[in-house]
């Protein structure tokens, strides 16, 4: 079952093409991985498939077209984690994760007893019980992204977006994150989620989406996209790949050409 | 009274226990269950809540009861209700019963518009004034008072104030677009500077020193001398701006986890942000039309309330509304008994005394203030 078809979408901030004519299908069951240099429109791809920005060509939502679903609706079906790890006010964490289920509680109504039980597995999920009581604000960058993370689970939706949802987490808590998106996906979900490091996409994504420059230039396994000709052409980096207990290894090792020789080229030549 | 309210607080918690199935007993055992965690701050809340309405509607009692006339508790009550003793009759139906309503209503708008704006821009600096409306309706009733309507016919001042308001909510609205919160503040530091800007033109320009004092005068913001007059011409504006305010309570604790996450969970960040303007620009605008500017109620009320709220934007909203009803009755008690005869004016004593108080709170609080 897909739960996500994106057909021929086009996004256009201000001038600038950020993405051009992408068609994705995320399927449930799938954790798929968005990877692609700094700028390849990541974010933005996450943004135009939540319906938050205008994009042309098609973003069907199981079926439904997104932009036609009511923003009630939509929020029952995706979950979204931002990028950004803003709280702004010293509420308390418990209380952060139950924003989730705002999305089904009628105004005024209490938590139902299934409400709190999801609160309690996000809570659960994310290792975040100790600090449940405390003011999210008070709260490091990791431990923010955790509970931000467990207002999504909360939400309950088949199919969830991410963007980097690992960055600035421990070792210990990005492998539980990933295993936790993939248990997700196990369960039948559809997760997108944008990556930089390659190690855990590779080891954790049951695919790949390689964006370079608002397209898409591979899609595929992890080893069908995480080859060394693909980090040489898009990262311009010279990678060590090697296989562990069944799982592709990816370390990044050392620069072929400047990160971006273009706009060096760009820059020197403003200059001169 | 207090053992009335005490029962309604006691009901209100009941209901509010039951509906989470939980019991007190849990909290008292310390019992660590979320259920019975979750218990404590809703009792706290509506605890709050209940000791708020009994301090809004004592202080308003307290309002009724004191002015220059000497009359007695009794003969002050029977005139009100009963409308016998000519003199007293006066004071209490056509003196006293509206700056008692006023007051009461006009800090509600302010803390309630004060507590949404700093929930719809996630900064606790914001106040109600910040959206240009004030400034705007100010200017509106000066120029009134300037070129001589207001002496002409009485109700042009508020009207005009009126106009002013919706003048800047219309310049604010068409400024910020469809942008975002940065955008508003902007555009709404721009209409506050021309509308101070052209007050000052006014004054400048003021044919004779007495309109000139007269102008200054009423911008220092007073509740004295208002008639029903004035309650029937504001309360349509502030009524309407409260149930806009009013119904943003979820959007706004949605929006403290950032637009774009509040967006996903359903929220029409743009729609919160239009309430959000025009409630505070119809119950602001009309306040300042009939009241003048009174500072800090609605910079001040959030803030002290919040952390009994458990910082939650959407309990913020009634008990900011009830806590700004309370200290602008205190104020306007207090403007009476402190100089009963000097006609301390109302916006002077909240910003002498709302001031300080700020200071004070930003240092205790600096800590979460970054």
């Amino acid at each position: 079952m897909t739960c996500l078809t994106l057909e021929d979408l086009s996004v256009s901030l201000g001038r600038t093409q950020v993405l051009s004519g992408l068609d994705l299908t995320v399927g449930a069951g799938e954790l798929v991985g968005l990877i692609g240099p700094n700028g390849a429109g990541k974010s933005t791809l996450i943004r135009a498939m939540m319906g938050l920005i205008p994009a042309r060509g098609r973003c069907l939502l199981g079926g439904d077209p997104v932009a036609s679903l009511r923003p009630g609706e939509r929020a029952r079906r995706i979950s979204y984690v931002a990028q950004e790890r803003e709280i702004g006010w010293p509420v308390t964490v418990e209380r952060i994760v139950a924003l989730g289920r705002d999305v089904y509680r009628k105004a005024g109504r209490a938590l139902s007893a299934h409400d709190r039980a999801m609160i309690e597995s996000a809570i659960a999920h994310m290792d975040i019980a100790a600090l449940r009581h405390r003011p999210a604000t008070d709260l490091s960058g990791g431990e923010r992204a955790r509970v931000l993370i467990a207002r999504a689970l909360a939400q309950d939706t088949p199919l969830m977006l991410a963007d980097e949802p690992t960055a600035g987490l421990d070792p210990a808590h990005q492998i539980s994150l990933m295993s936790m998106l993939a248990s997700l996906a196990a369960d039948g979900r559809g997760v997108v989620a944008s990556l930089h490091d390659l190690g855990l996409a590779a080891r954790w994504c049951t695919r790949l989406v390689l964006l370079d420059r608002g397209r898409i230039v591979a899609d595929g396994a992890p080893e069908a996209v995480l080859t060394p000709e693909v980090l040489a052409r898009v990262y311009g980096v010279k990678a060590h790949l090697s296989h562990h207990d069944g799982g592709l290894i990816v370390q990044p090792l050392s620069l072929i050409r400047p990160a971006s020789p273009d706009s060096h080229a760009a820059v020197a030549g403003a200059r001169g | 009274m207090s053992g009335r309210s005490d029962a309604i607080a006691g009901r209100r918690s009941e209901a509010a226990t039951g509906a989470v199935k939980t019991g007190a007993a849990d909290v008292a055992a310390g019992d660590p269950d979320t259920t019975g965690r979750a218990a404590v701050p809703r009792d706290r809340f509506w605890w709050l809540i209940a000791a708020l309405v009994l301090a809004v509607v004592v202080l308003f009692g307290v309002s009724l009861l004191v002015g220059p006339a000497a009359l007695g508790l009794g003969e002050s009550l029977e005139a009100l209700f009963t409308g016998r003793g000519d003199a007293a009759v006066l004071v209490m139906q056509e003196i006293r019963l509206p700056r008692a309503i006023l007051g009461a209503m006009i800090g509600a708008t302010l803390g309630l518009s004060g507590a949404v704006l700093q929930g719809y821009l996630r900064n606790p600096l914001a106040e109600p004034g910040l959206i240009g409306v004030s400034g705007s309706a100010s200017l509106g009733a000066v120029l009134a008072i300037y070129t001589g309507l207001s002496a002409q016919f009485a109700l042009a001042l508020p009207l005009m104030a009126l106009g002013g308001a919706l003048v800047a909510v219309m310049a604010v609205q068409a400024m910020a677009g469809r942008g975002g919160s940065i955008t508003l503040i902007l555009a709404g530091i721009a209409v506050s500077a021309f509308a101070s800007a052209l007050t000052s033109l006014a004054l400048n320009l003021s044919p004779n020193p007495f309109a000139a004092l007269e102008i200054v005068f009423w911008m220092l913001g007073s509740l004295a001398d208002r008639s029903m007059v004035h309650v029937q011409l504001a309360a349509p504006f502030m009524v309407a701006g409260w149930i806009m305010l009013g119904s943003l309570g979820r959007a706004l604790d949605a929006l403290s986890v950032g637009d774009d996450t509040a967006a996903s969970m359903g929220v029409n960040v743009l729609r919160v942000r239009n309430l959000a303007v025009v409630g505070t620009a119809a119950s602001v605008g009309a306040a300042t039309a009939v009241a003048g500017a009174i500072g800090f109620v609605g910079l001040v009320v959030p803030h002290i309330l919040r952390p009994l709220v458990g910082a939650r934007p959407s309990r913020l909203l009634l008990a900011s509304a009830l806590g700004g009803a309370a200290m602008l009755l205190a104020a306007d008690v207090a403007v009476r008994l402190v100089a009963p005869d000097k006609d301390l004016k109302l916006g002077v004593l909240t910003s002498l005394v709302g001031a300080p108080f700020f200071l004070w709170l930003i240092y205790r609080t600096r800590r979460n203030l970054v």
